[in-house]
């Protein structure tokens, strides 16, 4: 850990003493230095009244019907040309972390990389040009793609069917517990408490509370897995279900999901799973052996669609025999000649699907992120699903017995962790938190772990290091680790003003959040 | 396998400091039994990028594509010609492979697009503020009658009847278990929009009145008339904008005293994609600013004074509200909201009228060719590119006929009102940039052709 670098500077020795920090310091006349560019808004850039398109000229003048409708001003945004724009774009893209640059271990987010063949087939005139409500005989091949891949992920959850249409993780979440509210409401029961583990992601209480339920909390046991105890004694008739994650954000399986399904089952309730961390175990436990009536599969997570710096997510839903009626508009289904067709609010009765609770959103879904993700799946096959389970699993515990000898790991003693190693900051020396290490391993060139969740860990580190990173790679992120909580212990001062070396060193968020500043006020 | 990276030998090795004999010794907390001893059935084993890309360009081989034929759809879905710098540069892999920018100080490339984002959202929409994105315009519109149920602590929302069957649909489902009241009816074959209708509907009762503008049939509602109504009645104004094309021509409607502006942003940088994935826009009154539902990017400083950009009021979300959050929503649609962004700065104000022009020039066209089909009658007194004809027979068989043709005439109303009879004869047709001279005298011969 200690080997000079090529700079001839120990990370022992903090950025204070880098060769380059002094240097790093000087001011420029420009502002930019090298490489690092400075950028203005596109509104300090041009003035309104201008723009960067060339549009033919109109053929002829505005409708006569349309004048009282008219924009009495033009809308006050600049117009840049080409080259402005993509300069602009270009040099903030340069202010972002990114997989495509180096390991982004946020745990409970698995950043894989994103396949490159996966953008081109999305961008197929045949998938990226086709309109949402164009005749289907128009549009076989696009409902092939939305069947095909709802028979995989069938298959590889072991459930009886999908919803697709959810356009992300929390609206799968809503799309599952309003499944199960219907096929209450069909049971005539008004049930009304839903149980959530406290280590659950947060979306899962705000989901529930959204479609009219009250949340109980399910503590959690010593080894990080739901108290089945306490689950067990809670259960009744005003139970409507219980939200779990499996792999739970501990990182951990939760080995008792078998029997919390039946339990739950016994007195009436249904069991939806938060399936964020499928990673971890695709190809290996199909979830529906287990019991469960609902799990949503984040595309971007597992199947590998972009993140995009915040979305498009996409959420489709898997449902048990019990809940599939009830599953939304529209849905698509293999006829008897063998085509698929979209089955949509005016066929749902005819194809016996009249139970159904309703639309979600408008038109079918994410199509765009369907296609890459089933070229995804089809690229992988079989085998190659299962070893990315297995090797997201070993990297993470690979990282987590790296570490456990300097970070306390909380549930390091019970066994091996599934795709995400946790730390609590207990081995931490007074003064320094884990934001500082978070902020630490910017500097040394690594996004930070997912921090302070899941809260049932003090001060958490969640790392998920996902199937696509190299042992090599590892292998430096772990030594950056190592550098870090060394210079805690040395009481190293400078890393608590960690980053130095980033576009920007740590921002004010509590003066943004007093005095909002939510858009450009110049003119 | 080409997307992982660890060798046998790395495993091995790996296995060794762990401490554990087989990968299948991590997974000891698996139950024996539900573990899978195969593969997952009919799976076949992995393949070259050859082979996939073969298989799914088979697929995309068996659609025809918009840009294939005379293209006349819309209805809630745009085609508009994108300037090729935008998907060049949402394809930078610091934009397309970045998460959430939870940590600014390596975010600050989207947090800066956010900023803009939300800036150039909010001048558009003509509001004051306006959030990072929504999953896509019919969600934002749950949303915005979620949120004025919790401004004005009302439970029934007065929907015009010209808000896309989509949306309705949508805000139907949720308030279904919600318990939130939705007064909506289909709307009917005329020229301009029920206004009077609407108004009467209002009580004392109503949180919101939801308006789309232009509406479903291509109509433009007069939202300063519905404005006052429902401010006489404590209500708030929502606008829905499915085509924001049309804002560069028409009034924004919170100039015209909309409280809440929401809309679907797909017609500016996003293509079709059959669907999805698009992005919603929301935008409001300042004062409404901490009810809003989404993700919303601020102005801050750093410990150097420098100006930076964090994600902000995050104390409404989820999580850290969890079950008091103003919404479930986690995630935006960070990169549609890049390629919407980038569209936008390179029209600028003065490029989004210029094209609104061409669009209602289009429409224009349009209209008059059709007007001069034997049987056809245009429905609309105003437009914007988009409007509703009615035909001598069922629109659906009109659809399909003109398909076989390879002509993509339209988005028939039976289609979207499957359970109204009165409706089936219409046929909404919409023009923008991308229709020629050519396309239109395709789809009227065409319709000539289907309806003789």
């Amino acid at each position: 850990m200690s080997a000079l670098n090529a700079a001839g500077w120990r990370p022992e020795m903090g950025p204070a003493q880098h060769p380059d920090h002094e240097s790093s310091r000087q001011p420029t006349a420009s502002g930019d230095k090298g490489l690092m560019l400075e950028e203005p808004l596109i509104f300090e850039l041009g003035k309104p009244g201008s723009t960067g398109v060339d549009i033919d000229p109109a053929s002829r003048a505005p409708a006569d019907a349309l004048s009282k409708f008219r924009r009495r001003q033009q809308c006050q945004l600049p117009g840049l040309t080409e080259p402005e724009t993509v300069r602009h774009y270009t040099r903030l893209s340069r202010q972002n972390y990114a997989i495509d640059l180096g390991p982004f271990p946020l745990g409970s987010c698995t950043m894989k990389h994103n396949p490159r063949l996966n953008e081109k087939v999305a961008r197929m005139p045949g998938f990226a040009d086709v309109h949402p409500l164009a005749p289907q005989q128009t549009v076989r091949g696009a409902l092939e793609v939305i069947n095909e891949l709802a028979v995989w992920l069938i298959e590889l959850t072991g459930m009886h069917g999908v919803a697709m249409s959810p356009k992300a993780g929390a609206h799968g979440e809503l799309c599952g517990v309003l499944c199960i509210k219907a096929a209450l409401e069909a049971r005539g029961e008004d049930r009304r408490v839903m149980l959530v583990p406290e280590s659950a992601h947060g979306t899962n209480p705000a989901t529930a509370a959204f479609a009219g339920f009250a949340i109980e909390n399910i503590p959690a046991t010593a080894a990080g897995r739901v108290d089945l105890a306490a689950l067990k004694a809670r259960l009744g008739p005003d139970v409507a279900g219980v939200m779990i994650t499996n792999p739970n954000t501990c990182g951990l399986f939760e080995p008792e999901l078998k029997v919390i399904c039946e339990e739950v089952h016994a007195v009436g309730g249904y069991v939806y799973c938060d399936g964020a961390n499928f990673n971890a175990i695709v190809g290996k436990v199909r979830p529906g052996d287990l019991g469960i009536d609902a799990m949503h599969i984040n595309l971007h997570k597992t199947f590998s669609t972009p993140h995009g710096g915040g979305g498009p997510g996409s959420g489709p839903v898997v449902l048990s025999e019990a809940l599939s009626p009830f599953g939304p508009l529209p849905y698509t289904a293999r006829m008897a000649d063998g085509s698929v067709r979209l089955i949509e609010e005016e066929d749902a009765a005819g194809m016996g699907h009249s139970q159904a609770f309703g639309r979600m959103a408008a038109f079918h879904g994410q199509m765009g992120m369907f296609t890459r993700a089933l070229t995804y799946i089809l690229s992988h096959g079989a085998d190659g699903l299962k070893q990315v389970a297995e090797d997201a699993v070993l990297n993470a515990n690979y990282v987590l017995r790296s570490l456990d000898d300097v970070l306390d790991a909380p549930f390091g003693s019970s066994g091996p962790c599934m795709h995400e190693a946790l730390f609590s900051d207990d081995n931490l020396p007074e003064g320094f938190s884990t934001l500082d290490i978070a902020k630490g391993l910017i500097d040394e060139g690594f996004h930070p772990m997912t921090v302070y969740f899941p809260l049932v860990v003090h001060g958490a580190m969640l790392i998920e290091p996902t199937e696509t990173e190299s042992k090599a790679g590892l292998d430096r992120f772990v030594a950056a680790m190592r550098s870090l909580t060394a210079r805690a212990k040395a009481s190293d001062e400078s890393l608590k003003t960690a980053p130095h070396f980033a576009p920007r060193r740590r921002l004010d968020e509590t003066q943004a959040a007093r005095k909002p500043v939510l858009n450009w006020k110049g003119g | 396998m080409r997307y992982l990276p660890l060798t046998p030998a790395d495993r091995s090795e790996m296995l060794g400091v762990i401490g554990a004999a087989t990968v299948d010794d991590l997974f000891v907390d698996v139950p024996a039994e539900a573990r899978l001893d195969g593969p997952i059935a009919g799976l076949p084993p992995h393949a070259s990028e050859m082979a996939v890309e073969r298989h799914m360009g088979r697929l995309a081989a068996k659609n025809l594509s918009a840009g294939a034929a005379p293209f006349f759809l819309g209805a809630g879905a745009y085609r508009h010609h994108i300037p090729a710098s935008v998907d060049h540069l949402i394809q930078r892999g610091e934009f397309l492979t970045a998460y959430t920018p939870y940590q600014p100080e390596i975010a600050q490339g989207t947090l800066q697009v956010l900023f803009e984002f939300q800036t150039q959202v909010a001048r558009l929409y003509g509001v004051d503020v306006a959030n990072a994105s929504m999953y896509d315009g019919s969600t934002a519109c749950w949303e915005a009658i979620a949120m004025a149920g919790r401004i004005t602590k009302r439970r029934k929302a007065v929907i015009d009847r010209g808000l896309h069957p989509h949306y309705v649909g949508t805000a139907r489902t949720m308030a279904k278990f919600t318990g939130d009241t939705i007064d909506w009816k289909a709307p009917k074959l005329e020229a301009d929009c029920d206004t009077a209708g609407l108004i009467a509907a209002i009580d004392a009762e109503t949180s919101c009145v939801v308006v789309q503008y232009p509406d479903i049939l291509g109509r433009v509602p007069d939202l300063a008339a519905i404005s006052d109504a429902a401010q006489a009645h404590g209500a708030l104004l929502i606008a829905v904008v499915t085509e924001p094309v049309a804002l560069g021509l028409l009034e924004a409607p919170g100039h015209l005293g909309a409280d809440i502006v929401v809309g679907e942003g797909q017609a500016l940088g996003v293509g079709l994609q059959f669907g999805g994935p698009y992005l919603g826009l929301f935008g409001c009154r300042e004062k409404f600013m901490r009810q809003m539902p989404g993700r919303l990017c601020g102005e801050t400083v750093d410990a150097e004074g420098k100006r930076g950009f964090v994600l902000t009021l995050s104390t409404r979300e989820q999580h850290i509200r969890r079950e008091k959050a103003t919404s479930n929503i986690c995630t935006n649609a960070g990169l549609c909201a890049l390629a919407f962004s980038i569209h936008m700065t390179l029209l600028g104000g003065e490029g989004l009228e210029q094209l609104a022009l061409v669009n209602h020039a289009r429409a224009q066209d349009l209209a008059d060719r059709l007007a001069k089909v034997p049987g056809i009658t245009v429905l609309n007194g105003a437009y914007f590119n988009e409007f509703t004809v009615i035909l001598p027979s069922d629109a659906r068989e009109a659809v399909r006929a003109l398909a076989d043709r390879q002509v993509l005439g339209g988005v028939s109303l039976g289609r979207l009102y499957p359970d109204e009879e009165d409706l089936a004869r219409g046929l909404v047709v919409t023009a923008t940039e991308c229709a020629t001279a050519e396309d239109i005298e395709a789809l009227a011969a065409a319709l000539e052709g289907v309806l003789a």
